[in-house]
């Protein structure tokens, strides 16, 4: 239960956590859609070496990364062998049914890249930002929704709530698992099926513990007189800095550099 | 040759990483049938760590426990047999019920072990009879019984597979005075009947004076006194300096002694202090 990082905020003095949080996801954004506008090696190798290089400013353990990208790197494999025999044209290996072709090959390395890509700056943007910055942010990015008579502030609300109470039903969980462990629960053998049907005993206290706090936090949100988002104020406001401006200025020059290594290198795929 | 031996045991969590943390430092002691210990140590000296791996629910970093002379790990994929035979009652064990009804939880320890119906109907029954729980909520569901019929019910799930040695981690957090002295009069009652070893973690030294007959002294990850409980609530000073406290009866009877009358050190209960002080007043003529 340990071992998942997807999501966690890491905290450390870096040039990236001091970013306004608004920047960042508007940027990440603008990465994912440019990491699937690379239609050269140039242009991905561009795209791969910019997020290497945010990765390393972020200040956070390499080993952090790799720990998120285990998570998926079967997925990864599978959709980049899946790839490699899915190309047209001349076959320079073939056996049967299976083929490999120039273009099988490029379209595996693409994908591959895309991925890891994708993670690692998804990575970035948790492990640079607090939960509460993410959500305040999100709120402010999502606030001309209101006109459709979205509720922004209750679904950041929400987000909130649940990005907090990860931790707390992590740890709930591996206290009822020991828990059913000390009355004898076989959770580590079996095949499938019984491992799931072992997975009962920890799963209904959990949702009856879930159930629980989440009476009692209403109960106190009552209690402090919480009424949705009108008229509310926040403690910490957000404000764009120069280092903002400067980050906008580079993303916006990484975009054109890769729109121009695309129209002029060629496309490859 | 004793029930339970543990040697120079350590634990260390999130070794190698900056949060490291040693939870228990170097602990010997070791525990004879039919002993009552009391574990007593300030919020996060260690008490709980170590009970979890008297049990094997997590082994410890170094050092070994040895259960009738056999180290637990020896085979780690039998590791389940020794939970039933060191049953473990965590803090708060009502949020661990799931089942149906109040039966068929109480009987989950013992179908894991494997035992027939039959034997299982008959240890449900014992179980809930040592806890005081009446029969008539045994066909309910745990989720309707009161916070304190639930706790029983939780208890009994794990007296239900009999163990050796029975481990109860706080087990009267959060109950009324009342409710207190019955669930540990009746804890009380199972040990003298059964016969077997119980080790109770508790923050209130007066439970601990009450019921047991050792107290073992945990203080930042060290094992710092074991001995009778007599023996531990007399060194006042020293418990004082690790934050703990002795019992209020035992610290009224030091003061007296301080103040000149003489009076037996580390007494542990009011019945008791009341004798001495009888007795004293007696011998002064004054009564």
């Amino acid at each position: 239960m340990r071992d998942i990082t997807l999501g966690q905020y890491f905290p450390t003095d870096s040039l990236i956590h001091r970013l306004d949080p608004r920047v960042k996801i508007v940027s990440l954004i603008a990465y994912i859609v440019l990491v699937f506008c690379t239609f050269n090696y140039y242009a991905l190798a561009l795209v791969g070496a910019s997020v290497f290089v945010i990765v390393l400013m972020t200040k956070v353990p390499l080993k952090m990364y790799l720990k998120s990208l285990k998570v998926i790197i079967i997925i990864v494999l599978i959709t980049s062998i899946l790839n490699l025999f899915y190309g047209a044209g001349e076959p320079i290996f073939q056996w049967g049914i299976i083929k490999v072709t120039w273009a099988g090959i490029h379209n595996a390395v693409f994908v591959c890249v895309r991925i890891v890509c994708l993670i690692l700056l998804s990575s970035v943007l948790t492990f640079t930002t607090s939960p509460t910055d993410l959500t305040d942010a999100l709120e402010r990015l999502m606030k001309p929704l209101t006109v459709f008579h979205i509720k922004v502030h209750e679904i950041a609300m929400m987000m909130t709530i649940a990005l907090r109470f990860v931790p707390t039903l992590l740890e709930e969980t591996d206290k009822i698992m020991a828990a059913q462990k000390a009355r004898g629960a076989d959770m580590e053998s079996g095949n499938l099926f019984t491992r799931i049907r072992a997975m009962v005993p920890v799963l209904v206290p959990l949702f009856v513990s879930a159930f629980r706090r989440a009476y009692e936090l209403a109960v106190a949100m009552e209690c402090r007189c919480y009424r949705g988002g009108d008229g509310r104020t926040r403690m910490k406001q957000l404000h764009m800095s120069k280092r903002d401006a400067v980050a906008i200025v580079l993303s916006l020059l990484l975009i054109a550099g890769i729109v121009l290594l695309d129209v002029f290198m060629g496309h490859i795929l | 040759m004793s029930l339970l031996q543990v040697q120079d045991l350590s634990y260390v969590y999130s070794q190698g990483t900056p949060f490291e943390n040693t939870a228990v430092d170097h602990v010997s002691f070791s525990l004879e049938k039919g002993d009552f210990v009391g574990i007593i140590g300030h919020t996060g000296s260690g008490k709980s760590t170590l009970v979890q791996m008297l049990n094997g629910l997590i082994r410890p970093t170094s050092g070994t426990v040895l259960l009738d002379g056999v180290n637990i790990w020896d085979k780690p994929k039998e590791i389940r047999k020794i939970r039933f035979k060191v049953g473990l009652v965590f803090q708060y064990p009502e949020y661990q019920l799931f089942e149906e009804t109040v039966e068929k939880d109480i009987a989950f320890g013992p179908t894991n072990m494997g035992l027939s119906p039959d034997e299982i109907k008959q240890r449900v029954i014992d179980a809930s009879n040592f806890v005081g729980l009446k029969p008539e909520l045994l066909e309910k569901s745990p989720f309707d019984l009161s916070g304190g019929e639930k706790r029983r019910a939780a208890i009994a799930g794990v007296i239900a597979m009999d163990p050796d040695i029975l481990i109860l981690d706080e087990p009267c957090a959060g109950l009324d005075p009342l409710g207190r002295d019955v669930l540990l009069t009746q804890i009380y009652r199972y040990h003298e009947q059964r016969g077997n070893t119980v080790l109770l973690v508790s923050h209130s030294m007066e439970d601990v004076a009450t019921v047991c007959d050792k107290a073992l002294v945990m203080n930042h990850a060290h094992l710092e006194m074991f001995d009778t409980t007599q023996k531990v609530f007399s060194q006042g000073e020293k418990l004082r300096a690790m934050g703990l406290r002795v019992p209020q009866i035992t610290s009224i009877i030091d003061s007296l002694s301080v103040a000149g009358v003489p009076l037996e050190k580390g007494t542990l209960t009011v019945e008791r202090a009341v004798e001495e002080i009888t007795e004293y007043l007696k011998r002064e003529g004054r009564l």
